[in-house]
Order: C-alpha cells, then structure tokens, then sequence
C-alpha cells in the first residue's frame, strides 16, 4: 500500500500530548511516528529504558502512554520487552489471550549502544518478535550531555568538552547499525523523519510487521546538547541527510538498499554549522577537524553504497 | 499417595517447577544453581512442560525478563546462584517495587573473593534489602516444599520470593524426598490471581512509572506494609500445604527449645547438623536447642523473642558478615528484635561456614560449650566470633 501523508496524519496519535519533553526534541516525533505504524486494530505492549523518553511520558500519576507501557531500567528494555513477548506467546499459547499485541521498545544511544548494549544484543539474537528503535541524540542527554559511544567525533559534551589540550570527543561514533545487521536479524534501518515522514513510516511499518527481531535507529536531535534553535529541529535532520552524515537506508534479510541519494551530496559543514556542540570547529586553525569529519563521512557513504550494490 | 524418590535439591527444585508447569523461565547458567535450567530445559524440550523457556545472556536479563513477563500477566520463574544474584540485584529492587511476584530459587554460594563457589548465604543476605519474601530450606525436602508454597505466598501479598537452599550441600546432595501428586500439586498452587496486567483484554496498564518525592515513599510504606502482610500469608499457606502432606511449616522451627538453657540460631543445612549436636549434648545431660529460622524476611521478630525468653545465653549463627565491624545480618535482626519487645540477652554471634568451610557437629558442640560458660559466669565477652577460623 502506498503511503499517504494525510491518511497517516489522520490516525491516532498513541503518545499522547502534555508530556514534557522539550521543545524542539526529535525523540517524541520519532516515537508518535513509530506507533502511527501500527494497523489500528492492533495493540501494542511498548517498553522504554530509562530516558529523558521515559521521566517525561510517566511521571505517576500520569502517563502519556495510550498503550500498556513498561519502564524497567536504564540498561534491559531488549531483555524487558523479550520478556514481554514471550509472556505473550505464553498466555496466547494457553488460550488465555485473543487479541494481537506488537512488541516495540524505544531506548535513547545511551540505554542502546551503551549501557544496554548487551540486553539488545541478546534480544535480537534470540530473535524475539518485537522492534527496538533506537532514538539517537548522540550522548547521555538525560544526565546532562554527556559522550556515549555514539556521539560523533569532536562533539563538545560535558565528558568531552572541548579544551585547550583536547578539543570534544576523540572517536567516531561507533556503527551500531551494521552490528545489528551482523546479528542476522530479518530487518534493520536507519531513518529519520524527513518531508512527508514517508521514510519512517515505511520502515516503522516494515519493521513492526517483519516477524522475527527488528531494529530501527532514528536520529532524534536533542536541542540542548546539540545547541540549535528549537523551531531548526527539521532542518538539523533534513541536512543530516543530504550530507549523507545520516544516510537513510535499510537491511532486509542481509540486503542492504539505500532509500535516499541526494542529488547533490552537501559538505558536512552545513551540518556542523548549525550546531553550538560543533562550533569550536570552525575557529581558525581547527579546519582539520572538519576535514577529518568530511572524510569519514565519505569513507562510511562510500562503504554504504558499496554494500549497497552488491546482489 | 505421596510419591518416594531420591533427588539432588536442584533437581527436585526443577521437579516442582515441572510439576506447577508455569508460563515463562529465564535463566543463566551459574555454579551451583546451573542444574535447575538444565533440567527444566529438558523438560521443555522433552515437552513434558509447555513454559517458554528464555536462555538469555545473563542473570541480569533473567530478571529482566521475568519482569516484562510477569508485568504481562504471565507466572515467571528463574534460578541463579552468588555472583549471578548479585548481578540481578538492581532488577530484584524493581521487581519488588513493581510489586510483581516472581520466583526465584537460589542455591547459595559465596560471593568473590576470593573467587570461591562453594556454600555460604552472602548472595541471599547481600540481597536482603531488596523487598524479597526469603525462604531458606534445611533439606532437600524443605526446599521442595518451600518451592511449591511460593508462588501463593507471593500472589497473595504480591512481592517477588526467593527460595534458597544451600549450594553443593543440598542442592547436589541426593536425600530421599516424598514428592506430592502432579494434579494435587496443580490444584493447590492453581492460577495466577490477576487484576491489572500489560496484556489484559480490553484494558491497558503501565508500569514503571518515575515517582516524585511525593508519591514515593507511599510506594515504600506499601511495600512495607504487605512484607509485614507475608507473615500471615506464609503461614496460612505453608498450613493448607500440612493439611494436604502432613509437614506443617513455620516462620521458624523449634527444636528441643521446651526446658532449653542454651541455644543456636541458624537458617539453611546447618540446622541439621546443629541437630544432631544437640541430640548427643542432650544424651550428656546438656539442655540445649535450636531455633532455625525458615522465613528469613519477614522477619520473625516476635517469633525469636518468645523462643529466646528463657535462655540463659545464645548464639545467632551468621553464614556471611555483614563487614561492619561488629556482627553478621541475623545478630543484628535478632538483637532489633529484642531491643524492641525490651528483652535483654546474653547473645554471641558466630560468623561460621563462609565459602564452605566445614560445618561439623563438634564445630556446633563448640558454641554450645561457649553459651554453658557465658550461662555459667555471665560474662558475654566478645560478641563477633568466627568459629574455627585460622587467625
């Protein structure tokens, strides 16, 4: 079925409105996108790792949550929502439940590449029918902005700050998408919500009803640790892609396509401009640093249509 | 008719895990609870049980699992051992917090270091905080029954249970054991009482949520509150278990505590061993007893007291150290306990058996000759005491 903005606008909204993320954050858009996907007629058990996703969507009494929701810990929402599956395929087996329930667990870089890095790994292994999307703001924004293993290669954060003697991070992010590939896994993408939001709802839709384990990573900015205007959130994204910094692909069955080729491939220093976390880069004297940023960036697009063509 | 076997203490854990056949297991390996999943897994696979079976990457995702499916409306156990229990610690608070009954069998080891895997209770006790319901087994037979009891102990007052026994001495020492018919073993235990869970028809639910100074301490007066609740539960359960097998439990065992002058204080094997010390010391002539304390939490404080009321002196048995400069965790649940019926005590604490250190009857003869000199000149002395440890 092809996809259509104004049907996708017209269903509910399953994260429900008056929660208190920040204006300008990526991570509620990212998840309202991602629930849109499911087929009306399904429920859903959604888990969230601890996050900024999560004190700020169920904070008791209230919860944003128009599903049945669990928050366990910062570093186990693949092993929760396992438990969850299985749990289900437990009772469903029992005849004690009906209804068609989908599994999705969300978790910041942090609660993913991090700290829960191990729980992912062996949910997906396991292969359990569920979908972890990873919304990814590129550090531990939760705590206050500091480096996770995703966070791009001199970024400033609170760990990394840029100084005299070391200026921001010292690695690159690591590539937490083709770790997930080599798990085996049916499906793996990497979006984000760019003009109509038809990338991601096709991937989240793809990934919620792909049996078997399903991983998404969706890059949610985060305007505090990135430092960009609240209302530039789309264009921060947007040139994220024509940069290629955040190439929109996915894995099917090992098969890796690329969903989006800018037509004229941007320089990464329209991304890094629009971003107080990058701005130490362009003092006079550190134009090595984006150069050294625009050659991995062309090395990892290069690897990436390189797997792309092989059938 | 009861059935007659010979089961190690792990088996014939999986044996009543077979036998009340529950909806989800996740498990890790660990010396020397290892054995519980690998029997269970045969059973699954064998399909003598229908559970979904969850081989995960540590015990840290046992119980991260466990708590999504019980969450979901699901009955989930898992089994682990020292370090592994350690490992699950943050998830234990949050399983107890959500309120969420789950079972977990512990064959207790000694925690590293030295890296050791032998039996003593510092995983249990390192764990103690953690708003658990911990059952502790004398025997192989014990553990069995403490097993089958669980799961309604834990429904009824909904806070997750642990039913330990001793690593290696029981859970690999085969003993005989009467086990309870299947379909009598299903009628009692039954189904899971449910009111809100994440699957429920027609009714969503969340759990989890991140309380404020506000509400929290609500949630921790409650938890408090049904902890106390479980004395009752434990033992209107473990009375309808003796109705239906004729082994009566309580919060705690007294033997030969009628005309006792003396007496120990312990949880787990030892309290066999203890047994037989005091039956050699009573054919001395020695008045002499054991309380042996089976519900480790909730405590049983005023239980403890009136056993102790009486005694001329005693010792409370400490199979870890709390590492605190002067006494193990059940000296110092004891001594709150007395403290706060306003009794006093001539009482010593033993540190005994760390990292499966020999217990042997003549070791127990050795506290009681302590406790008849403590009676005899009413001097305590020192209170923290190891027992037979090279210094």
């Amino acid at each position: 079925m092809a996809y259509n903005l104004k049907e996708n606008l017209m269903k509910e909204d399953r994260l429900a409105g008056g929660h208190r993320m920040c204006a300008g954050c990526g991570a509620p858009i990212a998840v309202r996108t991602v629930l849109r996907a499911l087929e009306p007629e399904d429920r859903a058990v959604v888990c969230s790792a601890t996050s900024c996703l999560e004190v700020s969507t169920f904070m008791y009494p209230y919860t944003s949550w128009k599903e049945s929701f669990i928050h366990n810990a910062f570093e186990n929402a693949g092993a929760t929502i396992s438990g969850v599956e299985t749990a289900y395929r437990a009772l469903k087996k029992r005849g004690k439940i009906s209804e068609n329930f989908k599994f999705i667990a969300f978790g910041g870089d942090g609660g993913t590449y991090d700290i829960g890095f191990q729980s992912l790994s062996g949910a997906m292994e396991r292969g359990h029918d569920m979908v972890y999307v990873c919304y990814d703001n590129e550090a531990y924004m939760n705590t206050g902005i500091q480096r996770s293993s995703s966070t791009p290669k001199f970024a400033d954060t609170t760990t990394t700050p840029q100084g005299k003697a070391i200026p921001g991070k010292q690695q690159n992010k690591k590539d937490l998408v083709k770790i997930m590939v080599a798990h085996g896994i049916p499906y793996v993408a990497q979006t984000t919500y760019i003009g109509n939001f038809s990338d991601i709802s096709t991937k989240a839709h793809k990934a919620i009803y792909t049996p078997g384990a399903a991983f998404m990573a969706v890059m949610a900015p985060c305007p505090r640790g990135w430092r960009y205007p609240a209302e530039k959130l789309m264009d921060v994204v947007k040139t994220a892609v024509e940069t290629c910094v955040w190439p929109l692909y996915e894995v099917e069955e090992g098969k890796y396509t690329i969903n989006y080729r800018p037509k004229e491939k941007k320089p990464v220093e329209e991304y890094l401009r629009m971003q107080g976390r990058f701005a130490h880069m362009f003092k006079p004297g550190n134009e090595w640093m984006i150069e050294d940023v625009q050659k991995h960036v062309d090395q990892k697009w290069e690897e990436l249509q390189n797997l792309a063509e092989i059938r | 008719m009861a059935i007659r076997e010979r089961l190690s203490g792990n088996e014939a854990i999986a044996y009543a895990m077979k036998q009340i056949n529950p909806d989800v297991m996740g498990a890790f390996p660990i010396t020397p609870s290892t054995e519980i999943p690998q029997y269970f897994a045969t059973y699954v696979d064998n399909g003598e049980v229908d559970t979904e079976f969850i081989a995960v990457e540590s015990e840290h995702s046992a119980m991260s699992t466990c708590i999504g499916a019980e969450a979901a409306g699901a009955r989930a156990i898992s089994a682990t051992s020292s370090c592994g229990l350690c490992y699950m610690t943050e998830m234990l608070y949050i399983a107890a917090s959500d309120r969420l009954p789950i079972t977990l069998a512990v064959s207790c080891r000694a925690l590293s270091g030295p890296i050791n895997i032998n039996n003593d209770h510092s995983d249990a006790m390192g764990v103690r905080d953690a708003g658990w319901i911990m059952l502790f087994a004398e025997t192989n037979q014990e553990a069995y029954d403490n097993y089958l009891m669980a799961m309604r102990i834990a429904e009824s007052v909904n806070l997750p249970i642990m039913i330990c026994q001793d690593g290696f001495i029981t859970s690999h020492a085969i003993e005989n054991i009467d086990l309870v018919e299947t379909e009598k073993v299903q009628e009692f235990v039954g189904e899971r009482p449910l009111d809100h869970y994440l699957l429920k028809p027609q009714e969503t639910m969340a759990v989890g949520a991140y309380a404020t100074p506000v509400y929290y301490m609500e949630a921790k007066r409650a938890q408090a509150q049904a902890m106390i609740d479980a004395k009752d539960a434990i033992r209107k359960v473990s009375k309808e278990f003796g109705d239906m097998t004729g082994r009566y439990y309580d919060l705690i065992e007294k033997y030969e505590m009628d005309d006792a002058e003396t007496a120990v204080i312990m949880i787990g094997s030892s309290a066999g061993t203890a047994k037989e010390a005091i039956q050699d010391l009573r054919a001395k002539g020695h008045k002499v007893g054991l309380i042996k304390v089976r519900s480790f939490h909730p405590f049983p404080d005023k239980e403890i007291v009136d056993a102790v009321k009486g005694l001329k002196a005693f010792a409370v048995m400490d199979k870890d150290d709390s590492f605190n400069g002067h006494c193990g965790p059940m000296y110092a649940e004891t001594c709150a306990a007395l403290v706060a019926a306003g009794v006093s005590a001539k009482a010593i604490n033993y540190i005994y058996g760390l990292g499966g250190r020999d217990v042997k009857v003549s070791s127990i003869e050795k506290v009681f000759a302590e406790l008849e000199e403590i009676a005899k000149t009413g001097n305590v002395g020192e209170t923290y005491r190891y027992l037979e440890v090279r210094e």
